[in-house]
This record gives structure tokens, C-alpha cells and sequence, in this order.
């Protein structure tokens, strides 16, 4: 297990090489180079030189890779162009909101979609089946963007039961330890805050959570209509177990393995930045912080963020495949 | 009607008994299929029976059916299944749990594909030992690792740690068999235990089943396509065609005089040792799919060289019924094969009547 877990660690670094070049050439491609993009398009020659010595951006190209690969190893991405503070500090601000974020989403969407994909194949042919079928067909094509913005609409700003915009009240006097509100307001004991942090999770979440919602349904589903024919399942009722031990121990372990991956993959896709339901909601994690860099063309930024995310990415699915590895047994011995 | 047979087993109270088992598939939108079609037997404790045919007669049918084990839905069972007089067809959902694994337990032809993947063969075992049992941990541990032991498991206690993927695929069948033996059950269904394993594990496997089985007073219903299964384990055989039986003999009778010509037939088509070099197999001609509705004449008929006209309905005005043929048989043919020595046994049948 842990020269598996060695491995793929090792195999991450030719990934993250790779991408440090991609990053670092499309920073150099930029018309007028990193000068202009931070100096802005008027920026005199002079001024335009100025800049390139200081930084060093007249040395051969791979020693500013070089240098620019060191800075990164210590997660030094230099400073936002837009707030004037590191790009890792503005990393760790804004990521634990996309974290709580996702797993609001993922919880969402796996406590509905398990059950509801367990009993739509028991109920094989049922309403109940052929509704949940239907029902995860629209949750993949419905754009999530419109879900989000319908949600704000109605609930927010129409009937106004929920918050619509932000990550807690600006009124809440809120004491922040980790970033992860909810977290915060259970550690100070600022109850209020905590509630307050949960309740502007609760729009977003569920229309971040309704593609992996159907997706989860319609694995769960398919894989509970293979197992439940398997010959194992048959020898497990012949031997007279309990309907329970039957449907917990011989069903689902192993109609829930390739539900395991899918759970997987989707939280690696939402930890790296709901752009586009953040943004609707102005909820300020790392997905809206992106979306505002994009346009006020703030390079040093994304640079920083889409290195960092991938590194997330990677990691979160080297955690997933490590614990497919726990959860079946044929790949832990491999 | 047909507990003549039992007779065999003078005096002894069947553990099973079986009377015009019949399984009908309906799903919607295609013809019904009648898999098991009024078939009778019954097992007597320490006995062991054969359920004989080619594959799709209906034997893995009648054995889920007593088992209580085909699906609920577009399914039809008639007829009675009783084990030890209790009527199992239309018993609930919870008594029938109490007994499978208990007092009837079933081994499966594919010893992989019938073990769970993804839990260990300890708690495979164990697990029928809490439910039916009601043992604590320490208890059921103890007893699975004795019961792996018995079944011929080398090293047992490490063996309980390990899973389905690990093991050889005759050392999983015997697992499956600790299992279903875990509770010393009355009755006990293999259905092609042997088929998914190498010819040598096979033989183990059989030697295996008979010493429990003798052992332990247990009924064992043996179900296979393979007479080499048969001549070397049963008691007796029923002959499964198209979802009836076709000819009930004990073991020796059947192989030395096969009335039934697809007896005849499965007979000359298995490699015998005491026929000598060069004796030609003659294969059956044709494929099982041929059958015919027992409605419209004997089912084989397409299928049989001994076939006459009155081997229909349509020429007799009557099903070929299966009738008494001499102690201990039975058979269901117009047209039997006929031994010469023997002819004047054979007379009570194959007249048409
Ligand atoms: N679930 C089902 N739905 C419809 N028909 C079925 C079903 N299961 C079995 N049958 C039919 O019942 C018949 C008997 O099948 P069965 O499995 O009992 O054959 P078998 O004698 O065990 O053959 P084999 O040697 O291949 O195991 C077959 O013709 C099959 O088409
Ligand atoms: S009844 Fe007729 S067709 Fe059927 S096996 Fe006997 S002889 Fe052949
Ligand atoms: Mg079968």
C-alpha cells in the first residue's frame, strides 16, 4: 500500500512539471509579456524595460523557469495584482470556502443519492424508478449556472428564506480561526455564526450538488441492478442471512465501489473552483476569485491558483484510488 | 402418486419430498416458459439422489424452487415441496430464511462468481453461524476455522483472513461446502458442484461431498449433466428431460439397462472405462432446443430413434405418463429400449396403452 500510494506520488511530478511550463509559457506568450500584463497596456517602454530587469525578465527564458520553479516549490507565487497580498495567503482565504462548500455539495448529493439509487433498482420498473431515472437525466443537462441563478431568484430574492449572495452575513461579528466558517462558529462557540455560515451554504450547495446528485443516482442504481444477480447474492440468501446483513453486506459493499470513484472524481472537480455557481452567488471562494482575476486580468493570480488546484486535484484522486484499494479487496493485493 | 419410488428407502421418513413440482416463467410481452413441469421426488436422510439431463431441462429451476430461492416476480410455482413434512411452497419469507442455511443448504456450480468478492471467507462462514446459530465471536471463529478444517482446508485459522481471490478454485468450492455445511443441515443441494474445476479437483470434491454426506445422515441432492458424477456418488437417479423426468432407476440399474432411449443416449455418449479401447461415443443427435411441447407428444421425440407415431398426442389422445417399471423404476416412454434377458420385466410397459 504505501509503495503504491510512493508511486503515484512520484508519477505526480512529472504532471506538475509539465503544467508549471504550460502556466509559465502562457504568461510569457502574453502580448507584451508579464511586463504589460502587470503594468497595464499604457505603460511606457522605458517603464516596460524597467520592469523586465527588475524582475529579471531579460535573463535567458530557463533561468527564469528556473527561479520561477524555485518560488514555487516554496509556494511563492508573488502578490495579487488586484489586492496587493501573496497569492498563497489569498489561496488560503478563499479556499476553505470552496472546501465547505463541496462538502456541502457532496453530502448533498451522496445522503440523497445513494438511497434514492438503491431503492429506484429494487423497485426496478417502479414510478419511483423511472422517475429517478428521468430525474438524473435533467440534473445532468440542466447548466448548473441556471440552476444557481433560478435558486437565488426564488428562494432568495423572491421569497427571501434563504441568503442569496456571500459567505455570512457582513453584519455577523464573527470571529475567523481556520476560515472554514461553519468550522469556526462550532470552535468559538459562536453559535449564530455557525448557523448563519451553514445557511449561506445551503443554495449553492444544492445546485453545485445536482450534477454529482444524478450521477450518483444513476451509478448507484445500475451497479444495485448488476449485483443484486450476482451468484454471491443468491448463495447469501441461501444461506438464510437476514434481509439486512444481505443488502448492507453482500449488496451494497460492492454495488458501492464504482459509486466510491464517481464520488471521488466530482469532489475533485468541485474543490477546484465552482467558477460559475460561485460567482452567481458571490460566495468568494476560490471558483468566484477566479472568475474576478479573469477580469481584471490579475496573472500572478491564476498562475498561482491553477497550480495550486492541480496539485489538489491529483491529490484528491490519489486518495481515491487508495481507498478503492481499501474498500476491494482484488486491487489492495495487486 | 409417485412415493412408490421412496419404497427404495423402505421405512425411512423422506427428509424431502417433492410432488408435481411445476415452475412456469411469464414475462410480459413474451410466451410463458414452463421450466419444471410435475416433477416428483423425495430424499431420504443418508440418501443421495441424481437430478440427470442436458443443460436447460430444468434442474438449477427445481432446485432454486425448493430452495425457495427464484425471484418472486413473473414467476409461478405449483405442486409441494415439503422437508421434513413442512410445506415450504407459499411458507413465508422469514420461515423460509430460518431453514436455508439451517436445515437445507445448497452448494453452486461456480465457486468464485458464488463467494463475495469483497469479504473475507471468515466472516462468509461466520456469518451463518451468528444467524442460525446465535454464536458469540469467539465461539463462531472457533467453529469456522474446525469447519474449513473438515472440509480439507490446510491452515485454516489463516485462511479465515483471507478472501475469495486468494484461494484455488477447488479449495473455494470447499469453502462454499464449509458453509453450507455450517449448520449441519437435513438437506443438502449441489447443483454442478464440479463443473467450474480441473477433473482432478473434481474427484476430491465428490469424495468430499460422500464422506459428509455418510457421515452425517444428510440428504443430498446432486445435480449435474455428468453420469461419471452419478455413478461414482448416487443413490438413485431421476432423468430430466424438458422439465420432467423421463426415468427413475437406482444407480446400477440405470447404467447396466437404460430404458429411456435418451438414457440410452447420455449413456453412449460418456467415455466408459469397461468398454475398451475404440468403442465409438455415439452423441445424441440433435440439441435439447429441439424438444417438443409435452402437450403435443414426448418432448424427445424429435430427437429419439425408438420414435412411432403414437409417441404423439395427437396419434395416442394421451401424454406419455411416467409409470411403474420394475422395483425401484419408473419411466415414461412407449417405445423403451429392451434387454433380452430381461424382457419379461419389461412387459409391464412400452405397450401403449
Ligand atoms: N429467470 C428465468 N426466466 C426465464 N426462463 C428461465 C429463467 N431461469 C431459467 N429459465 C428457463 O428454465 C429452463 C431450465 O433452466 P435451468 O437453469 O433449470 O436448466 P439446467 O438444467 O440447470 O441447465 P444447466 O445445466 O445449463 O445449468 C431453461 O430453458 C431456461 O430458459
Ligand atoms: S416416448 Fe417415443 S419418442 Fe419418447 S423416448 Fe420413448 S420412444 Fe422415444
Ligand atoms: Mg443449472
Amino acid at each position: 500500500m504505501l509503495r503504491f500510494i510512493v508511486r503515484r506520488l512520484l508519477q505526480l511530478i512529472p504532471i506538475l512539471l509539465g503544467l508549471s511550463i504550460l502556466l509559465f509559457a502562457w504568461l510569457r506568450a502574453l502580448p507584451g509579456g508579464p511586463a504589460v500584463a502587470a503594468l497595464g497596456e499604457r505603460a511606457t517602454p522605458a517603464k516596460i524595460a524597467e520592469y523586465n530587469r527588475v524582475f529579471g525578465l531579460d535573463e535567458p527564458l530557463w533561468t527564469q523557469y528556473l527561479r520561477f520553479l524555485g518560488r514555487a516549490l516554496r509556494l511563492d507565487f508573488g502578490t495579487s495584482q488586484t489586492t496587493g497580498r501573496a497569492v498563497t495567503d489569498e489561496f488560503f482565504t478563499r479556499f476553505p470556502g470552496t472546501v465547505e462548500l463541496t462538502v456541502f455539495a457532496m453530502v448533498f448529493a451522496i445522503g440523497i443519492g445513494i438511497p434514492l439509487g438503491y431503492l429506484a433498482a429494487r423497485k426496478h420498473g417502479s414510478w419511483i424508478d423511472s422517475t429517478s431515472v428521468i430525474g438524473s437525466l435533467l440534473g445532468v443537462t440542466i447548466p448548473v449556472f441556471f440552476l444557481a441563478y433560478l435558486f437565488r431568484l426564488l428562494f432568495a430574492v423572491q421569497l427571501g428564506w434563504l441568503p442569496g449572495s456571500g459567505r455570512q452575513d457582513v453584519r455577523m461579528e464573527a470571529t475567523h480561526v481556520t476560515n472554514f466558517y461553519v468550522l469556526d462558529g462550532l470552535l468559538t462557540r459562536e453559535w449564530d455564526a455557525a448557523w448563519d455560515a451553514l445557511q449561506h451554504l445551503i443554495l449553492p450547495g444544492i445546485a453545485l450538488g445536482t450534477i454529482p446528485l444524478a450521477i450518483i443516482v444513476r451509478i448507484t442504481r445500475a451497479s444495485v441492478l448488476d449485483v443484486v444477480n450476482e451468484d454471491y447474492v443468491r448463495t447469501a440468501q441461501a444461506k438464510g442471512l437476514a434481509n439486512d446483513t444481505v443488502r448492507r453486506r453482500h449488496i451494497l459493499r460492492n454495488a458501492l465501489l464504482p459509486v466510491s470513484t464517481t464520488i471521488g472524481l466530482q469532489t475533485g472537480l468541485l474543490l477546484s473552483g465552482a467558477v460559475l455557481t460561485e460567482t452567481v452567488f458571490a460566495f468568494g471562494g476560490v471558483g468566484s476569485t477566479l472568475r474576478e482575476a479573469i477580469s481584471t486580468r490579475d496573472y500572478a493570480l491564476l498562475q498561482g491558483f491553477i497550480l495550486i488546484l492541480a496539485v489538489v486535484y491529483v491529490l484528491v484522486n490519489l486518495l481515491v484510488d487508495v481507498s478503492y484499494g481499501l474498500l476491494d479487496p482484488r486491487v489492495r493485493v495487486k | 402418486m409417485t412415493s412408490a419410488m421412496t419404497s427404495a428407502m423402505a421405512g425411512a421418513v423422506p427428509v424431502l419430498e417433492v410432488e408435481e413440482l411445476a415452475v412456469t416463467f411469464t414475462r410480459r410481452g413474451e410466451a410463458s416458459t414452463r421450466a419444471v413441469d410435475g416433477v416428483s421426488f423425495a430424499v431420504a436422510p443418508g440418501e443421495t439422489i441424481g437430478l440427470v439431463g442436458e443443460s436447460g431441462c430444468g434442474k438449477s429451476v427445481t432446485s432454486l424452487a425448493v430452495m425457495g430461492l427464484l425471484p418472486r416476480r413473473g414467476v409461478e410455482v405449483s405442486g409441494s415441496v415439503r422437508l421434513d413434512g413442512e410445506e415450504l411452497l407459499g411458507a413465508s419469507d422469514r420461515t423460509l430464511r430460518k431453514l436455508r442455511g439451517a436445515d437445507m443448504a445448497m452448494v453452486f456450480q461456480d465457486p468464485l462468481s458464488s463467494l463475495n468478492p469483497t469479504v473475507t471467507i471468515g466472516t462468509q462462514v461466520t456469518e451463518v453461524l451468528y444467524e442460525h446459530r446465535h454464536m458469540a465471536k469467539k465461539d463462531a471463529v472457533a467453529e469456522a476455522t474446525d469447519l474449513l478444517d473438515r472440509v480439507g482446508i490446510p491452515d485454516p485459522a489463516r485462511r479465515l483472513g483471507e478472501y475469495p481471490h486468494q484461494l484455488s478454485g477447488g479449495m473455494r468450492q470447499r469453502a462454499l461446502i464449509a458453509m453450507a455445511l455450517a449448520c449441519s443441515p437435513r438437506l443438502l443441494i449441489a447443483d454442478e458442484p464440479t463443473t467450474a474445476l480441473d477433473v482432478t479437483i473434481q474427484a476430491q470434491i465428490l469424495e468430499l461431498l460422500r464422506e459428509l454426506v455418510l457421515g452425517s445422515g444428510t440428504a443430498l441432492v446432486m445435480i449435474t449433466h455428468d453420469l461419471g458424477v452419478v455413478a461414482g456418488l448416487c443413490d438413485r437417479v431421476h432423468v430430466m428431460y424438458a422439465g420432467k423426468i423421463i426415468e427413475t432407476a437406482d444407480r446400477h440399474d440405470l447404467f447396466a439397462r437404460p430404458r429411456q432411449p435418451y438414457t440410452g443416449g447420455l449413456l453412449a455418449s460418456v467415455p466408459r472405462l469397461d468398454a475398451g479401447r475404440g468403442t465409438p461415443l455415439t452423441p445424441i443427435r440433435g440439441s435439447a432446443r429441439d424438444a417438443i411441447p409435452w402437450a403435443e407428444g414426448c418432448a424427445f421425440a424429435p430427437r429419439c430413434d425408438n420414435a412411432e407415431d403414437d409417441c404423439l398426442t395427437e396419434v395416442s389422445g394421451s401424454t406419455v405418463p411416467l409409470e411403474y417399471d420394475g422395483p425401484g423404476r419408473e419411466l415414461r416412454c412407449r417405445h423403451p429400449l429392451q434387454y433380452p434377458p430381461a424382457a419379461a420385466g419389461a412387459t409391464a410397459s412400452g405397450v401403449p396403452r
